[in-house]
């Protein structure tokens, strides 16, 4: 019973009102809880705001992000560039802000693509269960023997150098660590009583997997979904360091930091902004993945 | 069927098996994922008709897919992982020559990992909701999150730029000059350590807290036992396991993150063959540091189980 309360509770007021005989479905209260979560509230807070950057760069930035001035080379922070300016006189600030879009946008993407493998094999594979199920298991096992970023590098330095090819390398890695935790979520859910009495009333396989077992079981797979967007944006940043993925001049952070390295002797601050960048967000991402984890797990009381 | 020890480690190999199988076919497909003619790709824009048979013959393009990679993982085993598209180099000589830095790197940020990382998560267990344990946690938080070669850069500034406490860039033979190859690789190793101190910290401690909270503990308190006798010798010595596992699981990350931090530092290990190949699509190269590299994960992850076999008889029974 526990299982279905959990389900309404999340589901907020999506819930049909056809279930006439079950108790009214308690309200998800979603600022209620991000007020009662400070941490998660300034972590959504920072990455809305995170966001907006990256939609609203062009608006926002105070100069192209690829504009030069030649005279000011490797300047230090002033009224005029606040972040200073880049070894080809570029404002730091405006590519930060240019660098948020490519940021997220790799991060969504390697995890969208991690989900969009993982998920579905992860429920498949722990569904039907038998010999499917072993050599699944045995697949997903051979991937999650590579050290991540090795394989990113290699599968990336195979479809081509750039930032999305980069991005699906990486979606690559994460696929086996969700299809694990869907397959192991899957068996759990598939032997409970609801799943048993829908199929006496003979509902199909698929109305099995899509309105029963999927929403129960993908719990932490929204946690793990978080963490990985920070361990995505790392990625990112650590292949576009290695120029494997944002190619200049397209501004990333990874990549700024590989220009500012160059020149640390001449312009050390020039390796502060964008380091903190990425160190914010992934801690963002973090904390926001904690928080729903303690959301979701009834067994972790809260306040 | 044995028991104990051996006959764990005997069932361990045989479910190796099925994985190395998969782990060499996922490395024998990258050449698979290249886009269009992967003969092409790999002789590049300027390669004459012949060199692209020639590479096509030397691939075995021209046979079956399982064919092919029955041939290859025959030469891998034989150790022929082939030469490198620019420098003819065998691959596996390529990649001998570079393993060692490397993995005094990971080895180096391991032992850094867990003599900083075991002790913060006992002592913020064992002070559970004090400050002291709020600080660690946010430690643990932050060295989670902080890219490891931003830090890198950071500590080249500070400490080889600034202070000139350490070299910047570079690496020794280990085998030639073992104390300066320490000394060169302590900065990397600090940069690379962070994450598994952060790790460990963490995992230590909700391990350690769990252990403190069950039944037998309590029992053991009510039996008037030091708080000290009972973290040392109930305590901690059944988290131990836990703290093995995850060690182990981390050499994983650390051969992630060298990739990266051989570069900040331009350290001569595979990290940066693999990197570099990549770029210049010298694909054997490529394929051979994926192939040992996952080798040497696949084997630690056994020295994990037998030693948790070898100090946990509940371990080995098991099995």
């Amino acid at each position: 019973m526990t299982d279905t309360n959990m389900t309404t509770m999340t589901r907020t007021a999506a819930a049909p009102a056809a279930r006439a005989t079950l108790p009214p479905p308690v309200r998800f209260r979603f600022w209620a809880w991000l007020w009662g979560d400070k941490r998660a509230l300034i972590s959504l807070a920072y990455l809305s705001i995170l966001i907006l950057a990256a939609v609203f760069a062009p608006v926002i930035a105070p100069y192209a992000p690829n504009k030069q001035n030649l005279m000011d080379l490797l300047a230090p922070p002033s009224g005029a560039h606040w972040l200073g300016t880049d070894d080809l006189g570029r404002d730091t600030l405006s590519r930060l802000i240019y660098g948020s879009y490519n940021a997220l946008y790799a991060a969504s993407l390697a995890v969208g693509i991690g989900v969009a493998i993982g998920v579905p094999l992860g429920v498949f594979i722990g569904f039907v269960g038998g010999w499917i199920d072993q050599v699944g298991s045995r697949i997903i096992d051979g991937v999650l023997a590579f050290p991540p970023l090795v394989l990113a590098v290699a599968v990336t330095g195979a479809l081509g150098i750039g930032l999305t090819n980069a991005m699906i390398a990486v979606g690559f890695a994460f696929a086996p660590v969700l299809a694990r935790t869907m397959r192991a979520q899957t068996l759990v859910v598939k032997n409970a009583l609801y799943v048993e009495a829908a199929t006496g009333f003979g509902a199909s396989r698929l109305h099995l997997i899509l309105r029963h077992i999927l929403p129960n079981a993908i719990q932490p797979v929204i946690v793990e979904v978080t963490l990985m967007l920070a361990v995505a944006l790392l990625a990112e940043a650590g292949l576009s360091f290695l120029s494997l993925g944002v190619q200049p001049p397209e501004s990333s952070w990874g990549g700024m930091l590989a220009r500012a390295y160059h020149y640390v002797e001449v312009a050390p601050e020039q390796m502060y902004a964008p380091g903190f960048a990425i160190l914010f967000t992934a801690l963002a991402f973090n904390t926001l993945g904690e928080s729903i984890r303690v959301l979701l797990d009834p067994t972790i009381k809260r306040k | 069927m044995m028991y104990g020890v051996p006959g764990m480690v005997a069932q361990r190999l045989m479910q190796l098996v099925p994985v190395m199988i998969v782990a060499t076919f996922v490395v024998f497909s990258l050449v698979y994922m290249m886009p269009g003619d992967p003969a092409m790709m790999i002789a590049g824009d300027y390669a004459t008709a012949e060199r692209i048979a020639e590479i096509r013959h030397i691939y075995g393009f021209d046979r079956p897919m399982l064919m092919q990679y029955f041939f290859w993982l025959g030469n891998a085993v034989q150790g022929d992982l082939g030469h490198s598209l620019f420098s003819n180099e065998s691959v596996l000589r390529l990649i001998l020559a570079r393993l060692p830095h490397t993995v005094l790197l990971v080895l180096y940020a391991l032992v850094l990992g867990a003599v900083f990382g075991i002790p913060l998560g006992i002592l913020a267990a064992t002070r559970q909701g004090t400050t002291l344990d709020k600080v660690i946690t946010s430690i643990a938080s932050l060295g989670v999150a902080v890219p490891s070669f931003w830090l890198g850069i950071i500590l080249v500034t500070l400490f080889s730029l600034g202070y000139r406490w350490f070299p910047a860039t570079g690496a020794v033979s280990v085998f030639e000059k073992p104390l300066e190859s320490i000394y060169y690789a302590t900065l990397p190793a600090i940069a690379l350590s962070t994450s598994v101190v952060a790790v460990l910290a963490r995992q230590v401690r909700s391990a350690l807290l769990e252990v403190l909270g069950s039944q037998y503990i309590r029992t053991l308190r009510a039996k008037g036992l030091s708080s000290g006798a009972i973290l040392w010798k109930h305590g901690l010595r059944n988290v131990a396991a836990t703290m093995l596992t995850i060690a182990g699981l981390q050499v994983n990350r650390l051969f992630s993150s060298a990739v990266i931090i051989e570069a900040v530092f331009a350290i001569p290990g595979v990290g940066n063959l693999i990197s570099y190949s990549a770029l210049n699509k010298d694909f054997p190269v490529v394929q051979g540091v994926a192939l040992v590299l996952v080798l040497v994960v696949i084997l630690t992850n056994l020295l994990v189980d037998v030693l948790n076999a070898t100090f946990d008889p509940r371990v080995a029974a098991s099995a």
